[in-house]
This record gives structure tokens, C-alpha cells and sequence, in this order.
């Protein structure tokens, strides 16, 4: 059943597709879900880590990065990902420009069982989140003009042609290749997080990191900003089922395991390291266990999403507390050491703990003939090649944005006194 | 006439103050501060970054009473709902007054309390 290539290729299908309701409404509330990830839940999660004099930059940073990062879906990312390139090199890794501003879209055009419109607009919001995850890095010192350049920039050049070499289809590198990723894991997650920190490493650490303390302005918002994350996760997951199907009750169950399990881990981490359970580590084993279990999640067992959530929270806990103050740089809200390094665990992970149910499965060496060590390397395959080309693609964003704007980071003045004031002139709390 | 300041915890000054009213005590002048004693403040842990926070909360109070009877009084009230036992219960000052003036009617001393 090569059912996913057909909701990919809407233009190609025309005969079989018809509109189911069910699907429909389904899809369309996974998009609302998946939106309400970026300017609600990412941007308190991010918000409430930030020192109270930046708390309003960061929460624009992720909303501007979802309004921009969907429109230039729109314009060009959407033809580029799930276009169909009539070169075959080409094809391998970019859709072309056949579609640009959903040009030969109708509105009737129907993509699997629900409208193409609506695919458009849920992975829209897919594009958009990636790099809104990535600005976590690189809060409280860089221009919001450089960022909202790189914003733009990086949904073509990034986002697009990985997201085709994923799930573009046939033709496309990686969909041939056979790489399992349900949701998004390499695409969205290891992607935004590795984005975010090579920024970080090109725009410098913040004034006084890390000598100086540099707290939270309310641990409440971030821990809010979690649990609006995570119900919109269900989106996200279920949604990558496309459809009201059996698969996207498998997505959603196994989120909700890894997650719970996720953030009692990290719980159970700093409690016995620390002597301390912290809210912001329980917050924190969530988002690892979400970013985890998301390239498997449509794929695994009830067992195997323990194992997700709990090792994905693991990794992701050694990232943020060991690895960054080893390696020293300024991953400032850790969207790599949570988002890259949990999204690489999952994508590897999946090529052992997904079932070897035919049904469940896309075409891969798993699916062939059960062969796990082969659909392993595919998988390392995929986060290399995905690794490879954010990382140039990234430095190439970022220093065509540095160039645009005349230099990316703020002057001191504008990062002592705060991004909020000298760049926004409003204040996160007015009193009296 | 006497003065008594106290810095105490924040969450014992309700118990205090209903201490201080029931020992006839009619008026307190209460401030939000921030220091260290022994304690040297306490730390704060985020994600593993451990941030020393070296100005502790407090609540520090003044009282001024007419004699020593009721300075003992007011100290016995600070002294025993002030205390948890633990570390940062806080101090306190007695100091002499030398004058009190009520701005209102010009009254002195004594008769401004």
C-alpha cells in the first residue's frame, strides 16, 4: 500500500480520491492543534525561560517566526517540498517551482481524503514551528530584523528541500530511501534544533553567559507553555496519521506514554542529582519525550514508547546540563540540546523499536523483508543528510541575513538594557 | 521611649501582628527588604545551573512603644511568632527614642504615641 505516496502526490491521484468527513474534520482540527503549538505553546514555554527584560522579544521572535515561516510556505516553501520536479536528479531533493503561491491548486482539489488546501495549511504549520524552535537559541542578542530576514530565508533554503527529500515522494532521496520518520522528527525537531545551534555559535554567547545568573522570568508561563505544546502534539502526531484512522489512534496514545514518561524521567534525574524535582525539569522531560517519540509514533508499540519517552529524556537531559557547559556555548533555552538531540535519538531509535506490522509501516528495508540493521543505517542516512544541509544551510541563512541587516546582534546597550525596551519599547509587566 | 526593629520571615508577619495588637500595641510601620546574615542568602536551581541568590527576602518591622514594660512586651510577641527554629528566623533591635513628634497636633513624646 504505497498510501502515503498518494496523499503526497495529490496532482497525480484523481480517479480514487474522494472526500471523507471524517478525515476532513480531523485534519482541519489538527491544523488548529498544530497552530496553537507556535504562538501559544512554544512562545510561553520560551517566554517564561527568558530573563524579564527579553520575555517580550522571545514571544515575538516565535510568533513572528510563525506568521513569516507560514507565508513564505506559502509562496514557495509548499512547491519546493511537495512539488514534483520533472528533472529526476532534481526531483531528488527539490519540488521546483511549479506551484509557487499554490499556483494549479483548486480548491476542489482533494489530496488522499480531505482537501489539498487543508494538507497545505497543516504542513504550513509544520514549516513555520521548525524554525520558531530554533529561536530559543539565540534569544536576547540578536536584531529582530536579522531574525525575521533568516525566518524568511530559511523556510526556502532549509526547510523546503529537507522536507521534500523526506516526504516528497517518489523521486525524492530520503521518501526512496526508505527513512521512517511519522511526524517529523528529523524534519521539524533535529532540524530546528541543529538550526538553532549553529546561530547561537554565529551571533556569540549573551553578555556575562555564564557567569552571571541568568533567570528565568516565570517558570508558571513555561510549564503552561508545555502543556499547550503538548495538547497540541496530538495534532502534530495524530494529525500525521492523515486521516480518523486506527494509525492516528496508535499516534496518540504513544505521545501521551512517551511524553508522561519523558518528564517523570528528568524528574527522577534532578531529584537524585540535585536533591530537587524541579517544575522546569518536569516541563523540560516533557518536551523531551514529545520530540522523541515523534518519528515513531505511528509506528511503535506501547513498550517501545516507554523506551522513546524515557532514553529520549535522558539524552536530552545530558545535553542541556552536561554537554553545553563542557562544550560552552550559549544554547540559551537548550532548543538543541532538546529539540536535535531527542529528534536524533527518536530517528535512529525508530529503525528498532518500530512494529513489523506491514500495515503500520512505510516502504523501507523494514517493511521489505524485516531488515532492522538495514532500515538503521537509512535512518543514519537521513540525519546526516538532514544534519549536512541545516548545517550549510543554516550558516548560508544566517550570513546573507547578517549582510541584509548590517550585522545580526544588537549593541550592548540594546542587551543590558534589554531587547523588550530598546527594541519593542514595551515591558513585560506594568505596575500601578 | 523605645524603638524595636525587626527583620523577620515574610510568611510570619500576619501571626506577628496579631501578637503585637493583642499585647494593646496600636501601630507597627511594616517594609519589604532584602538582605543576608549568617545564612549567606540561598540558591535557585534551573535546568542544572545552580544561581546563588545572595539577597534574601524579608520583612523588617518598626514599632516605637512608650516604656520599657511595653518594649518587653512587643519583643516577647516578635520573638515567639517569628520563630520556625530554622535558619533565617531573623533579628531584632531595641533602640532609644530621644524624640516624637505627631505631625497632625503638634503633640510630643508620650502623648504622640
Amino acid at each position: 500500500m504505497k498510501f502515503f505516496s498518494l496523499l503526497m502526490l495529490p496532482m497525480f491521484v484523481f480517479g480514487e480520491d474522494v472526500l471523507n468527513t471524517g478525515d476532513t474534520a480531523w485534519m482541519m482540527i489538527s491544523t488548529a492543534l498544530v497552530l496553537l503549538m507556535t504562538p501559544a505553546g512554544l512562545a510561553m514555554f520560551y517566554g517564561g525561560m527568558t530573563r524579564s527584560k527579553n520575555v517580550l522579544n522571545t514571544y515575538a521572535m516565535v510568533v513572528g517566526a510563525f506568521v513569516v515561516g507560514f507565508l513564505v510556505w506559502i509562496v514557495a516553501g509548499y512547491s519546493i517540498a511537495f512539488g514534483v520536479n520533472e528533472n529526476s536528479i532534481l526531483q531528488n531533493v527539490f519540488g521546483g517551482f511549479n506551484h509557487l503561491f499554490l499556483d494549479g491548486i483548486k480548491w476542489t482539489d482533494i489530496s488522499g481524503s480531505y482537501p489539498t488546501y487543508v494538507f497545505i495549511t497543516f504542513q504550513g504549520t509544520f514549516a513555520a514551528i521548525a524554525i520558531a524552535i530554533a529561536s530559543g537559541s539565540v534569544i536576547g542578542r540578536m536584531k529582530f530584523s536579522t531574525w525575521i530576514t533568516i525566518v524568511a530565508l530559511w523556510g526556502v533554503i532549509v526547510y523546503a528541500p529537507i522536507a521534500h527529500m523526506v516526504w516528497g515522494g517518489t523521486g525524492a532521496y530520503l521518501f526512496d530511501a526508505g527513512a521512517l520518520d511519522f511526524a517529523g522528527g528529523t524534519v521539524v525537531h533535529m532540524n530546528g534544533g541543529l538550526a538553532g545551534l549553529v546561530l547561537a555559535i554565529l551571533v556569540g554567547k549573551r553578555a556575562g553567559y555564564p557567569h552571571i545568573a541568568m533567570k528565568p522570568f516565570s517558570i508558571l508561563f513555561t510549564a503552561f507553555g508545555a502543556a499547550l505544546l503538548w495538547f497540541g502534539w496530538y495534532g502534530f502526531n495524530g494529525g500525521s496519521a492523515f486521516g480518523a484512522n486506527a494509525i492516528a489512534g496508535l499516534a496518540v496514545l504513544t505521545t501521551t506514554i512517551a511524553t508522561s514518561a519523558g518528564a517523570i524521567t528528568w524528574m527522577l534525574l534532578e531529584w537524585v542529582i540535585y536533591k530537587r524535582p524541579t517544575l522546569l525539569g518536569i516541563a523540560s522531560g516533557i518536551i523531551a519525550g514529545l520530540v522523541a517519540i515523534t518519528p515513531a509514533a505511528g509506528f511503535v508499540s506501547i513498550g517501545g514508547s516507554f523506551v522513546l519517552g524515557i532514553v529520549g529524556s535522558v539524552v536530552a537531559f545530558y545535553g542541556v546540563v552536561y554537554m553545553k557547559k563542557k562544550l560552552r556555548y550559549d544554547d540559551s533555552l537548550d532548543a538543541f540540546g532538546i529539540h536535535f538531540l531527542a529528534g536524533l535519538w527518536g530517528a535512529l531509535a525508530t529503525a528498532f523499536l518500530a512494529i513489523d506490522d506491514k500495515e503500520l509501516l512505510w516502504d523501507g528495508p523494514l517493511k521489505a523483508s524485516g531488515d532492522r540493521l538495514g532500515q538503521f543505517f537509512v535512518q543514519v542516512e537521513s540525519v546526516v543528510i538532514v544534519g549536512l544541509w541545516t548545517l550549510v544551510g543554516t550558516v548560508v541563512v544566517y550570513y546573507i541575513a547578517s549582510f541584509v541587516t548590517t550585522g545580526a546582534r544588537v549593541d550592548d546597550e540594546t542587551e543590558d538594557i534589554g531587547l523588550d525596551k530598546a527594541i519593542h519599547a514595551e515591558k513585560v509587566l506594568n505596575q500601578g | 521611649m523605645k524603638k524595636i526593629e525587626a527583620i523577620i520571615k515574610p510568611h510570619k508577619l500576619e501571626s506577628v501582628k496579631d501578637a503585637l495588637i493583642k499585647a494593646n500595641i496600636e501601630g507597627m510601620t511594616v517594609s519589604e527588604v532584602k538582605g543576608y546574615g549568617r545564612q549567606q542568602g540561598q540558591s535557585e536551581l534551573y535546568r542544572g545551573a545552580e544561581y546563588k541568590v545572595e539577597f534574601v527576602s524579608k520583612i523588617k518591622i518598626e514599632i516605637v512603644v512608650s516604656n520599657n514594660q511595653f518594649a518587653q512586651k512587643a519583643i516577647d510577641a516578635i520573638k515567639t511568632h517569628a520563630k520556625s527554629g530554622k535558619i533565617g528566623d531573623g533579628k531584632i533591635f531595641v533602640y532609644d527614642i530621644a524624640k516624637t513628634i505627631r505631625i497632625r497636633t503638634d503633640e510630643e513624646d508620650e502623648d504622640a504615641l
